[in-house]
């Protein structure tokens, strides 16, 4: 079942970077790729409980501010030590300058 | 110096260093395990720019540190047996036994290279000349970051309390460090990951660690055999004992990154220090003398870390002016350590400087510590 929310205006995240959204007591990390499309995942590295959305975004990669570790955006897929559990990915859409993300 | 000290005899408290002993378990009861730590404020575009990856800054490093160390391996080799050999294996331990280590930290975080793969490799060539396991070291760094000098959970203190002083001058010579990482390379070669490892490497992490310290093992067998085949201790001054005979540096520079600080304190101002150091030792160390900065953001590559000294500095205490500045403060408070496991220089926030968590800075107890 879909669950649409309106996480941001698009002009709110800059190209190759990442802001955090918060929703009832949920925090989710909401990118926008060089390519200019918009992702979203959660918002906590798996690794420790530290905002993604402070890291660091690089072409399909955000690495944790914290560890440095990395994941593909996109996919959610940890890239190595010292992440063990990839990221869990939200279906994304823009919709009049709004980033809608679906919670499931 | 504006440092205070808190000496308060009474309160004596012995800490237990152990992962598994009674102070782990008391960090994670009262919260100090995984908290959260102060960071100063800064705007993300401005915090965007110090993160940027860069992968000429190191290759240029690196090829200045392997260049340097193919010159002095080379030309100790061929006056090998006459004293003229004497300078250039001091110049090619330094670059071995301590060079290195900065390499192995800087590529641990991904943070020298742009290019993930660069960082890889370095990272497996210093982790070998340190004698530290990537895997293990890789895990206990990280550990490192998020309980830094949080007793009984960072299993990198390097002077414990009371102080070792004798541990610390055999280190001088690497020569626990490598005892120690020897006995661990070949347990860690026979199949067994020690309980300590456990309480940090993941299980999956685990035949890793076992795979490298077999591979590291038959290097070290074929060296020693290459030794006794030339009748000649030529091979293990190139590989090996640099390990032990160029430790010194890093061991200096090592120390003063918590030495004498503030433990079981959530904010890296109080328990870490940067220190003003000259180009070479800077260039041996890859500027990890901005140690606060580092820690408060271990994403900024090393290159980028003066800017981000420059950027944070009213935020900060006052970065030690020299490396003797740093011994003069550190030396008599591991001697007054020896008496009172308490003691510690506390570091004194200038006016500019937000506070946070108030219990860690404004102690009744802090006196003048000179």
């Amino acid at each position: 079942m879909s669950n649409w929310v309106e996480a941001c205006a698009a002009d709110e995240v800059e190209e190759e970077d990442v802001i955090r959204f918060d929703h009832e007591g949920r925090t989710f990390a909401i990118f926008r790729s060089p390519e200019d499309e918009y992702f979203a995942t959660d918002g906590l590295c798996t690794h420790e409980r530290v905002h993604l959305a402070d890291g660091l975004v690089m072409d399909d990669v955000i690495e944790c501010p914290k560890h440095n570790g990395r994941f593909n955006y996109k996919t959610g897929r940890g890239k190595g030590a010292p992440i063990c559990v990839d990221l869990k990915t939200y279906p994304v859409r823009v919709e009049g300058g709004r980033v809608l993300i679906d919670l499931g | 110096m504006t440092n205070l000290s808190i000496d308060v005899p009474s309160t004596r408290t012995k800490r237990d260093y152990g992962l598994r002993g009674a102070n782990a378990a008391r960090a994670v009861e009262s919260g100090l395990a995984a908290a959260e730590w102060y960071h100063t404020d800064l705007p993300r575009k401005q915090m965007k720019e110090l993160m940027k990856r860069s992968d000429g800054p190191a290759i240029r490093d690196t090829a200045i540190w392997l260049g340097a160390m193919l010159v002095f391996g080379t030309a100790g080799g061929l006056l090998w047996g006459t004293w003229w050999c004497v300078p250039f294996f001091l110049a090619y331990g330094v670059l071995y036994g301590s060079a290195s280590d900065s390499r192995w930290h800087e590529c641990g975080h991904g943070t020298a290279f742009k290019t993930p793969w660069m960082n890889a490799v370095v990272y497996q060539i210093a982790s070998f000349m340190m004698m530290r396991n990537p895997v293990t070291w890789r895990w206990s760094h990280t550990r490192h970051h998020t309980d830094t000098v949080i007793v009984g959970r960072d299993p990198e203190i390097n002077v414990m309390r009371p102080p070792d002083f004798l541990r610390l001058v055999l280190n001088l010579f690497g020569i626990l460090d490598v005892w120690h990482a020897t006995l661990d390379m070949v347990r860690n070669a026979a199949g067994n990951v020690s309980a300590d490892e456990k309480t940090f490497v993941p299980e999956s992490e685990q035949p890793k660690m076992i795979l490298v310290a077999r591979i590291w093992l038959a290097i070290y067998f074929a060296v020693i055999a290459l030794a006794i085949a030339l009748g000649s201790w030529l091979p293990l001054m190139l590989v090996g004992l640099p390990r032990l005979y160029g430790a010194w540096h890093q061991l200096l520079t090592g120390l003063m990154q918590h030495g004498g600080l503030a433990d079981n304190v959530v904010d890296h101002r109080l328990n870490s220090r940067s220190v003003m150091m000259n180009p070479v030792s800077r260039f041996i160390y890859w500027n990890m003398n901005y140690h606060v900065e580092h820690h408060m953001f271990p994403m900024v590559p090393y290159h980028a870390l003066p800017k981000l000294h420059e950027a944070i500095r009213h935020d900060l205490p006052a970065a030690n002016p020299s490396m003797l500045s740093a011994f003069r403060e550190m030396i008599p408070a591991f001697v007054r350590q020896m008496r009172n496991e308490d003691y510690f220089l506390k570091r004194e926030l200038p006016a500019t400087a937000k506070p946070y968590r108030e219990e860690f800075h404004n102690d009744p107890r802090a006196v003048p510590a000179e």
